[in-house]
């Protein structure tokens, strides 16, 4: 259950005439994925948190891993984003932490996949 | 794919797709869509998923860019998608601009579905909202946006759109290879009355001078339409007689009620995003003009159309506003008034209500813009607004008689303002407060002006009312902290400030309108500033008058400088601050930012900010040099109402809180509480 319906759609997006699209896609997506976090790590370095600005990030992060379907990542960004808004800084940094567990998670199953 | 268009755009048979849109005979496919996001995952899915329903994708990461490939390919595209949270600009703004500039149907999309973002989508104007992730049976259906907004265009250019007959169309269109009626026939059998209309169309087209389906609603034609539309009085207002009351050759029944509808949209946005932001009720007698401060760009247009003062002005605004069907206007106004246009609404129906503007006007929640207004348009905050913007509605109505057009422009705008949204109004407001003070009743020119620049600041197009001369001179500029925007009809937004009518010139005007509605005056300042699209009606800018009336003289400048914070703050906030145009914000002028819209706000703002200093002392003149130049029209009431409702907006806002860049503690006046 790490990736939902929205991945299936990719797959039937791909065909004889783009070949490689999941992968492409999914390619994209650690590549903004990966900025996105690290921008996320330095501003919970901040203290005090920048609430605004990490919902913000948050809110990308959630809206790209929504595309590919990754549905566990998008839960905890969701977490994230409740958290945010509550101000609640301890919650962030644990949710986040989290976060980055699904999300190595779900490299580690896509590369698998791929081959 | 090929598409009727795509590959050809050329010939006769290419007409029919390009008149389309290119709506070939394989429509839907061929599609030319627009992608606009910032996230690339997200971008490159879409981008696949639309190939695969055989559209034309084009896609984009940059708001900015995606403005400079419309702009320079206006017909190149047939719908575009945008996602809502990106970094260089809003959404929404984007979704306003396009609406106004290009009148091609937005849908937005977004990974927030909560009720208040959509909510949003559709007051700006978004014909559709998808929620990420985006599956492909969403896109599928795309092309029915595109159709709708064709069938209504058609119906606008061509009287027999509903009738033709399909055997007629291959006929007819046999003279178009391309479109090959048989091939829609088949593909539209369900929207087979709008192609035959559309078919018709183009035929005619080709054979006709009509070119071009679309109706084009320059400023002056906006100008007159709600000039008739507030003769008639917005609630009975009926294309058939508004059609008659403009008497311009070439227009059909059918485009005039594809406006009206926009316009009507324009001005609930208007209203609604005011009373939003207000949460004052819009009034005790107009209720709906509070969107005042949803109006972002299009108050602008209102008033523009209110102020007529730029006929130009406001009717491009005014177009934007209504092309967009609400939305955004991001073009400039945005913030500030875009309710205000809606809330001419209002003001319109009250428009039968002379007395409502009497009332409204001694509610003088303005700010007391207008000094000498009845409404007294105290400093509270919106929630004054909202009466006197209502007032003032009545006023315009009042003034409008006179006027007219500007009355009923105003009156949508007196009501409502909020404060941030009444600035829109009270533009209107004002303007028609003005205008009905002027009239023998309140004397208050100023509302006049208002009101016009309330419907500037709507951002709609909605010329009208002020342009008609009627003295709208919303005086409550410093009140129509939205509406200034709307004020201008010239878009000239950064000008309002100067624009706003003097006072002295509004003054002027009022007297000699006796009931005139100035705002245009107004809109005109507001365009000024706006310099964007919006062509803000200087309407209350034509202060010449010095209105005896308002003693809003002195605060007409505020309104300038309310305008010009509301146009600011929008644009910080951009829809945040629409509405709100949280002090400071140029919601001030409501006489004068409304044309400044939001980008002009900082114009504006500083503009405002010397209006208020300078519009207090001067009614007229000085406001707004520029207001005079644009309109002098309707300079009197609503230079100085605006003046004065910016003013007095400044100063509720605290000045202070208005845009830091104002410096607006200068002003002096303290009842300007928004």
């Amino acid at each position: 259950g790490y990736l939902d319906d929205q991945f299936v759609q990719l797959e039937e997006l791909q065909d004889h005439a783009n070949p490689n699209f999941v992968e492409e896609v999914v390619a994209l997506f650690y590549k903004d994925s990966s900025r996105l976090l690290l921008n996320i790590d330095q501003a919970l370095e901040k203290k005090p948190l920048e609430f605004t600005k990490l919902d913000g990030y948050m809110h990308q992060f959630k809206g790209s891993s929504s595309s590919i379907g990754a549905k566990k990542v998008k839960a905890e960004c969701t977490l994230f984003r409740d958290y945010c808004r509550a101000g609640n800084a301890e919650g962030c940094m644990r949710t986040f932490q989290q976060l980055k567990k699904e999300y190595a998670t779900l490299r580690k199953k896509l590369e698998a996949y791929f081959q | 794919m090929n598409f009727g268009r795509g590959g050809k755009g050329v010939g006769a048979g290419s007409m029919s797709a390009a008149v389309y849109g290119g709506v070939s005979d394989q429509f839907p496919a061929g599609l030319r869509v627009l992608v606009v996001d910032d996230d690339p995952t997200c971008l490159m899915i879409l981008e696949r998923m639309l190939r695969a329903c055989r559209y034309e994708v084009t896609k984009c990461n940059r708001a900015e860019i995606a403005l400079n490939l419309l702009r320079q390919n206006k017909n190149g595209f047939d719908v575009v998608i945008s996602d809502v949270h990106m970094p260089d600009m809003d959404g929404f703004k984007l979704l306003e601009h396009i609406g106004l500039e290009m009148d091609l149907p937005v849908i937005m999309m977004s990974a927030d579905d909560g009720k208040q973002v959509v909510m949003k989508g559709i007051t700006h104007g978004a014909c559709d909202y998808l929620i990420k992730p985006v599956r492909i049976e969403a896109l599928k259906n795309i092309w029915q946006h595109v159709v709708r907004k064709k069938k209504n265009e058609w119906k606008d250019l061509d009287p027999l759109g509903s009738g033709v007959e399909d055997g007629d169309r291959p006929q007819k269109v046999s003279d178009d290879a391309d479109y090959t009626s048989s091939a829609n026939e088949d593909n539209w059998k369900g929207t087979k009355k709008r192609k035959d209309g559309e078919e018709e169309v183009e035929e005619r087209d080709e054979t006709s001078t009509l070119k071009k389906p679309r109706v084009v609603w320059s400023v002056e034609l906006h100008q007159q339409f709600v000039a008739a539309v507030n003769q008639l009085g917005v609630d009975k207002a009926v294309p058939k007689k508004i059609l008659e009351l403009m008497n311009v050759p070439g227009l059909t029944r059918e485009n005039v009620a594809s406006h009206l509808q926009k316009y009507r949209l324009y001005l609930k946005r208007i209203c609604s995003a005011q009373q939003q932001q207000n949460g004052l009720n819009l009034a005790p007698q107009d209720a709906p003009y509070v969107p005042l401060s949803s109006l972002n760009g299009f108050d602008y247009q209102a008033v523009a159309a209110a102020g007529q003062l730029q006929p130009q002005s406001l009717a491009t605004l005014q177009m934007a506003g209504l092309g967009r069907s609400g939305s955004k206007s991001g073009i400039g106004i945005t913030n500030v008034d875009q309710k205000n246009l809606f809330c001419f609404e209002n003001p319109k129906s009250r428009y039968g209500d002379g007395r409502h503007q009497q009332q409204i006007a001694n509610a003088g929640n303005q700010p007391n813009f207008l000094h000498g207004i009845p409404t007294t348009m105290e400093p509270r905050q919106l929630a004054h607004f909202q009466q006197s913007s209502q007032s003032f509605g009545n006023l315009n109505i009042q003034v409008n008689t006179h006027a007219t057009n500007c009355t009923s422009l105003m009156m949508p705008m007196a009501q409502q303002q909020p404060r941030g949204a009444i600035l829109n109004e009270v533009a209107a407001g004002n303007v028609s407060r003005i205008a009905s003070q002027l009239n023998p009743s309140n004397g208050n020119a100023g509302g006049l002006v208002r009101s016009v620049v309330a419907e500037n600041c709507r951002g709609q197009v909605y010329n009208p009312v002020v342009t008609q001369g009627s003295s709208i001179a919303v005086k409550h500029p410093a009140e129509f902290s939205c509406s200034s925007f709307p004020l201008a009809s010239t878009p000239r937004i950064p000008s309002i400030m100067s624009k706003m009518p003097t006072q002295d010139d509004i003054n002027s005007r009022l007297k000699a309108a006796g009931g005139f509605v100035p705002s245009y005056d107004i809109f005109s300042e507001l365009q000024q500033h706006k310099s964007q699209d919006w062509a803000l009606p200087s309407v209350g800018l034509n202060f010449d008058g010095s209105q005896n009336t308002h003693p809003v003289q002195g605060n007409f400048d505020v309104s300038p400088s309310v305008l010009v914070n509301q146009g600011i703050s929008s644009d910080q906030k951009s829809e945040a601050n629409r509405n709100a145009s949280p002090a400071g914000s140029v919601t001030l002028l409501p006489g004068q930012a409304n044309g400044q819209t939001i980008n002009q706000r900082q114009s504006i703002n500083q503009h405002l900010i010397g209006l208020h200093v300078e519009s207090l002392p001067v009614p007229k003149v000085d406001r707004d040099q520029n207001l005079n130049s644009q309109h002098t029209l309707y300079s009197e009431q609503f230079g100085q109402d605006d003046l004065m409702a910016a003013i007095l907006k400044q100063q509720q806002f605290g000045l202070g809180a208005v845009e830091p860049e104002f410096d607006f503690d200068g002003f002096p006046m303290d009842n300007l509480r928004v």
